[in-house]
């Protein structure tokens, strides 16, 4: 069962080997004769993947703060309860409909119902899809750190005289969310793997690269090995970003969820 | 220390093992010998190719290829004197070519082009069917050749040689075009309809096929020049002559006398089910030429003429 890797040194067009098997992805370092070789493709693929799970985190990290924490308001104004409805809402819509099934309706049915929509190419349309997919799920992991608080840090905060939005940027949300960094790992790791689906789309990331590689060289193997490596590489690399984020912004003893000390 | 050596003992035999079940090679049981024992053959079909191979809904599959197939495998209970039970298998673009080697399918009726890259895996049984691409776009677009097509959204299906040929064609005449991949044949067809794309490129049956069901046909119109010639056939397993020569004997039946031409008239040219549209293609020269000369050759060969 000997593997063929030399399949990625071919050329798309002519199937014959490139020298140095870079044709144009670093055009001033290794002339190839300028036509793009499989692994030219794999790698503006993996940009492609790249670019929409990092744009996707974004969107998901910011609209899931966002919603996460208004489910923790207190219930206190008619304002606070529209709003605490709202995030709700919001959360068991993109929590309950799968993840393909959402692309699909942002991609075929949203852009029939809002026209402007349509002009946005697939790469923005699937980013917003899967960025609201995810950030559903982090509304929850953040409403999950903010309520594995004890009471007496709200009460305290209010007892000082901060106001509500005060009390949420200097007290509670930098201790939460310093307690919800595995799982936003976890959800980090999980859009990498996530943005596979924007090949339904016709975004050309890993997934359809592998497919479209897989039908033209006849080469399963190597092309799925490929690109396995490099989901994981990704991922791993993501992982490890989030441990130094989260060295970076350790303060010793700030977190003490279960500490008596702290009233509950 | 002891219980850790001996359970790694266990695990390095239990790799060895699985190494050596996996590099022993796959027992090419002749696929007769498959079917005698089973008294069943596994049938790959398609979901919706064109008139060659589609779903009729509820687990039926019907088409061109599909009657061939049965005509087969009619013939095969003749030859081994026993009922066979066909199972059918729906396959995709992807997965065709590995569930025929594994020995999932035994035979794909679909949309499969015999080209010398698939010769390394399969074998075809003789061209029943060659294919012409063209380009279907909107009746109100405007465009009739693909020089048209410069800057404009090109869609075509993942996985299929379409791309590679929409690649070569960019590279050869200088025309630069935005490609959208559909990820099946009905997906990309939506993209035209939806205006995503302004052409659909693909085999001229499939477009032919996916106009006649679409909600208005005479929006549809397919034009240009011929991008490509590939010889469409029924694809088998490698290295085993016994099946491929009962397979083509068949068909070259057929071919001779006459029922192959009937079939082409029954499902390209007169209405089809489901819905009782008529797909509309002529019977171009080139699969005259081929039922008239039975051959296996590979689209490289077509293209050299």
């Amino acid at each position: 069962m000997a593997l063929e890797f030399g399949i990625f040194c071919k050329s798309t067009i002519e199937e014959e080997f490139a020298p140095k098997c870079f044709g144009t992805t670093f055009p001033n370092v290794f002339d190839g004769n300028g036509d793009t070789t499989y692994l030219d493709w794999l790698l503006s693929a993996w940009g492609w993947t790249l670019s929409v799970a990092g744009l996707a985190l974004l969107i998901a990290l910011l609209v899931g703060l966002v919603v996460g924490t208004l489910r923790t308001l207190p219930e206190s104004s008619w304002f606070n309860r529209l709003l605490i409805t709202l995030a709700n809402t919001w959360v068991e819509i993109f929590r309950n409909i799968p993840v393909l099934v959402q692309i699909f309706l942002w991609y075929h049915v949203i852009p029939m119902l809002v026209p402007i929509l349509k002009g946005l190419p697939a790469y923005f349309l699937v980013s917003i899809a899967l960025g609201f997919y995810t950030s559903s799920r982090i509304a929850e992991q953040v409403k999950a750190g903010i309520q594995s608080l004890p009471k007496g840090q709200t009460l305290a905060a209010m007892a000082l005289g901060l106001t509500t939005t005060q009390s949420y940027r200097f007290v509670i949300l930098p201790m939460a969310l310093r307690i919800v960094i595995p799982p936003l790992t976890s959800e980090s790791m999980n859009i990498i793997k996530n943005s596979s689906v924007a090949f339904a789309v016709s975004v050309s990331e890993l997934t359809l690269f592998a497919m479209q590689a897989q039908e033209e060289t006849s080469k399963g193997i190597e092309i799925y090995l490929a690109v396995t490596i490099m989901y994981m590489i990704t991922a791993l690399a993501m992982n490890r970003l989030m441990a130094w984020v989260e060295k970076k912004t350790r303060v010793p003893g700030f977190i003490a969820p279960n500490n008596p000390a702290g009233a509950h | 220390m002891k219980t850790s050596l001996s359970f790694f003992k266990i695990s390095l035999s239990g790799l060895l093992i699985t190494n050596l079940l996996m590099s022993m090679p796959s027992f090419a049981a002749g696929t007769f010998d498959k079917i005698s024992a089973s008294k069943s053959i596994t049938m790959g079909v398609r979901d919706s190719s064109g008139a060659l191979s589609y779903t009729l809904g509820d687990g039926k599959y019907t088409g061109y290829h599909v009657e061939i197939c049965k005509r087969i495998i009619s013939d095969l209970e003749k030859t081994l004197k026993t009922p066979i039970q066909i199972k059918y298998q729906a396959v995709t673009s992807q997965n065709r070519i590995p569930l025929v080697q594994n020995g999932t399918v035994d035979i794909e009726c679909g949309s499969t082009t015999n080209n010398a890259t698939r010769q390394k895996d399969v074998s075809f049984a003789v061209t029943t069917y060659v294919e012409e691409v063209r380009i279907a776009v909107k009746a109100n677009s405007g465009i009739t050749s693909i020089a048209q097509l410069n800057g404009k959204k090109v869609a075509t299906t993942t996985g299929t040689t379409s791309v590679q040929i929409l690649r070569k064609n960019e590279r050869a005449t200088g025309v630069n075009f935005d490609e959208v991949f559909g990820k099946d044949h009905a997906d990309s067809f939506l993209l035209l309809e939806s205006d995503r794309a302004d052409a659909f490129v693909m085999d001229g049956s499939i477009l032919a096929g996916n106009i006649a069901m679409a909600k208005n046909p005479k929006d549809f119109r397919i034009v240009g020049e011929v991008l490509s010639v590939e010889p469409i056939a029924i694809m088998i397993r490698k290295d085993d002559p016994q099946f491929k020569a009962a397979v083509d004997n068949t068909i070259k039946g057929l071919m001779k006398d006459g029922s192959i031409a009937k079939m082409y008239q029954q499902w390209f040219l007169e209405p089809i089910p489901p819905k009782n549209t008529r797909v509309g293609l002529e019977l171009s020269a080139n699969t005259k030429e081929a039922w008239a000369n039975p051959n296996d050759k590979p689209a490289e060969e077509y293209a050299k003429k």
